[in-house]
C-alpha cells in the first residue's frame, strides 16, 4: 500500500496561472491595473477596488517569516512531525502559508523575519508546490 | 437595534455534559431543546423562529416537530449561536416570529451521527493551506500567535496563566470536565501539541450541547425565569484562511463586532460586570482582551498573569472554566452565552456578586468570523 500522500491541490480556472507559475518555477502574484494593489489568493478582479484589470506578474520569490507552528500532532498525511506550518510574507506585500526546507524545525532555528526565499516542489507531473527556504547570503 | 427590548426566556444545556456515548449529535441537539423549553414552561408548538448551525434548520425543524416561520441557518463556526440571538433579536422586533428557540450540539466525542470536516481540493484552503499540513484546529489556530507575542511583548508563562486561572474557575462547577488545580509548569510542561501551545493550552474534545428561547421583553416578565435582556449585539466575519487574516496582531472580526455591540449597549469597559470570551486555545482571551477595547494588547498577558480575570478578580472572565477546562465539543460559543444567562439569572457554580452587565464574545472557525452579545438582568 503507497504511503499516505499530502493533500494535493486542485486548480480552478481563477487559479491555473498560479499553478501553471510554480509548475514553470515561477511565484506568480496578481497586480491591480487600475489601484496598483498586490494580492493572494488568485481570483481575476482585485478585492481593494473592484477592478476587473488585473495583470498577472512573476514575484521576487523572497519574503521573510512572518509566523508559524511547529506541528506535533495530529500530523496530516503525508508529513512526519514535528513540522513547521509558516506564513510568509512576501516582499511584494501578500502573505501565503507554505513549509520552510533546509532549516531544522526548531524554535532556535526558526526565528520571526528571517529572509527565506522560494523554492519549488514537484508533487506530480500536474502539480508543483511552492516552499520556501532560508535566503542565501 | 434598540436596547432591551427581547430577553432570553430559556436557557439549558445537554442533561449530560462530557462523554455521551448514547446519543447521537441530533438527539444531543432534542436534549438541550426539551430541556430548555422546560425552563421556560414552553411547549414545542409555542416555539415559531428556529435557528440552528452545521446540523441544517430544516433537519432540526423537522425532528423536533417545529414548524418556524423564521429560520437562521447561518453557520460560520462556534460563534454561529451569537449571530444567531442578533438575528433573533432583529427578527422579533421586526414582528417575523415571536418565540424564538437556538440550538447546539455536537457528538464532538464519540461521533454520533456527525460529518467528518472535509476541505475540497479546489477550495481556495484546499489548494493554499491544506498542501502545507494543515490538520484540524490545533494545527491552524495558533499559527498567528507568535507573531501576536513578538509584537505585543507576551510571554510564554503568561499564555501559560490563562490555562491555569481558567482551571481556577473549573474548579468551582461540578460540570466542569477539569477541575484539578493546575501550575503554570504543569503547562509549560504537557505534551506538545503544535509549538507554542502544549496541550493544557488547547480546548477539551467533548460531547454535549445548549439551546437559548428568546421572545420580546414586553413578555419576558410572564416567564418562570428571570428575564435577561438584549443590551447590544454586533457579528462579523473575516476569512477561512487564518494564513490570509489582515494581521497576526489582532482579529478584525473581533474589532468589528466588539465594539459594535458596546456602541449598540451604550455602556463602557468599566460598566462590565463579568466576561466570556471564546477561549478554543489560550491566546483568544488576550486577542479578545485587545481587540474589544478593555486594554491594549500589550498589556493583557500581565492583566491575566496578575490575577485580574481570576475568582475575586476585577474583570472576571470565563466563569465556567472555559473551553479549556469546562467542556468543548466544537462550536463552545453556545456554552459562553449559557454562563452568561446563568450569571445574569444569578445562578451560576461560580457565581460573580451583582452582576448587572455581561459581554459574551465568540469566535468562528481560525478567526474567520466573530459575535458579540452584551446581556443584562436590568431593564
Amino acid at each position: 500500500m503507497a504511503e499516505p500522500a499530502r493533500a494535493k491541490p486542485k486548480p480552478t480556472p481563477e487559479t491555473q496561472h498560479f499553478w501553471d507559475g510554480t509548475k514553470a518555477g515561477e511565484l506568480r502574484l496578481q497586480r491591480c491595473d487600475a489601484c496598483a494593489n498586490v494580492y493572494f489568493p488568485p481570483r481575476p478582479f482585485c478585492p481593494s477596488c473592484a477592478s476587473r484589470k488585473v495583470s498577472v506578474f512573476k514575484a521576487s520569490g523572497k519574503g521573510k517569516l512572518y509566523s508559524y507552528v511547529i506541528n506535533h500532532r495530529p500530523a496530516a498525511p503525508g508529513f512526519t512531525p514535528p513540522y513547521a506550518i509558516a506564513v510568509v510574507e512576501l516582499d511584494e506585500g501578500p502573505r501565503m502559508m507554505s513549509n520552510i526546507i533546509d532549516c531544522p524545525q526548531t524554535p532556535e532555528a526558526l526565528e520571526l523575519d528571517m529572509p527565506l526565499e522560494v523554492a519549488f516542489e514537484a508533487l506530480d507531473d500536474k502539480i508543483t508546490l511552492p516552499l520556501f527556504r532560508p535566503a542565501k547570503g | 437595534m434598540r436596547r432591551n427590548q427581547v430577553a432570553v426566556v430559556g436557557a439549558a444545556e445537554t442533561t449530560e455534559l462530557g462523554v455521551i456515548p448514547n446519543m447521537s449529535q441530533i438527539q444531543l441537539h432534542a436534549d438541550a431543546a426539551l430541556n430548555a423549553i422546560a425552563d421556560a414552561s414552553l411547549k414545542l408548538s409555542d416555539i415559531d423562529g428556529f435557528a440552528t448551525a452545521v446540523e441544517t434548520p430544516q433537519q432540526m425543524a423537522h425532528y423536533l416537530g417545529i414548524t418556524p416561520t423564521w429560520v437562521d441557518g447561518t453557520s460560520v463556526g462556534g460563534c454561529s449561536f451569537m449571530l444567531h440571538v442578533r438575528h433573533a433579536a432583529a427578527a422579533i422586533e421586526a414582528g417575523l416570529c415571536k418565540t424564538v428557540l437556538i440550538t447546539h450540539a455536537e457528538s464532538g466525542k464519540s461521533m454520533i451521527g456527525k460529518q467528518p470536516r472535509f476541505t475540497a481540493p479546489d477550495s481556495l484552503n484546499g489548494q493554499f493551506e491544506a498542501p502545507f499540513g494543515v490538520y484540524g484546529p490545533p494545527s491552524m489556530f495558533p499559527i498567528p500567535v507568535l507573531r501576536f507575542m513578538k509584537t505585543h511583548g507576551i510571554t510564554h508563562e503568561q499564555l501559560a496563566m490563562v490555562a491555569v486561572v481558567q482551571r481556577e474557575w473549573a474548579a468551582k462547577n461540578p460540570r466542569a470536565t477539569m477541575k484539578d488545580p493546575i501550575t503554570v509548569a504543569d503547562v509549560l510542561n504537557s505534551r506538545m501539541i503544535a509549538y507554542p501551545f502544549r496541550l493544557l493550552q488547547c480546548c477539551l474534545v467533548t460531547d454535549g450541547g445548549g439551546a437559548l428561547i428568546l421572545t420580546s421583553a414586553d413578555r419576558a416578565k410572564d416567564f418562570p425565569q428571570k428575564p435577561v435582556y438584549i443590551l447590544g449585539t454586533g457579528e462579523s466575519v473575516e476569512t477561512p484562511m487564518v494564513s490570509q487574516m489582515k494581521t497576526f496582531d489582532s482579529s478584525r472580526a473581533f474589532k468589528v463586532a466588539g465594539p459594535l455591540a458596546f456602541k449598540e449597549a451604550g455602556i463602557s469597559h468599566k460598566d462590565v460586570d463579568h466576561l466570556m470570551i471564546y477561549d478554543a486555545f489560550a491566546h483568544l482571551p488576550l486577542y479578545g482582551l485587545g481587540d474589544l477595547g478593555f486594554m491594549p494588547h500589550e498589556e493583557t498577558g500581565k492583566f491575566i498573569a496578575d490575577g485580574n480575570t481570576r475568582p475575586g478578580g476585577k474583570l472576571p472572565l470565563n466563569t465556567n472554566g472555559g473551553g479549556l477546562s469546562y467542556m468543548h465539543s466544537g462550536m463552545y460559543g453556545m456554552y459562553a452565552l449559557q454562563e452568561s444567562v446563568r450569571q445574569m439569572r444569578g445562578i451560576a457554580p461560580a457565581q460573580v456578586p451583582n452582576a448587572k452587565i455581561s459581554v459574551c464574545h465568540g469566535v468562528g472557525g481560525m478567526f474567520a468570523a466573530s459575535g458579540t452579545i452584551i446581556f443584562t438582568n436590568e431593564k
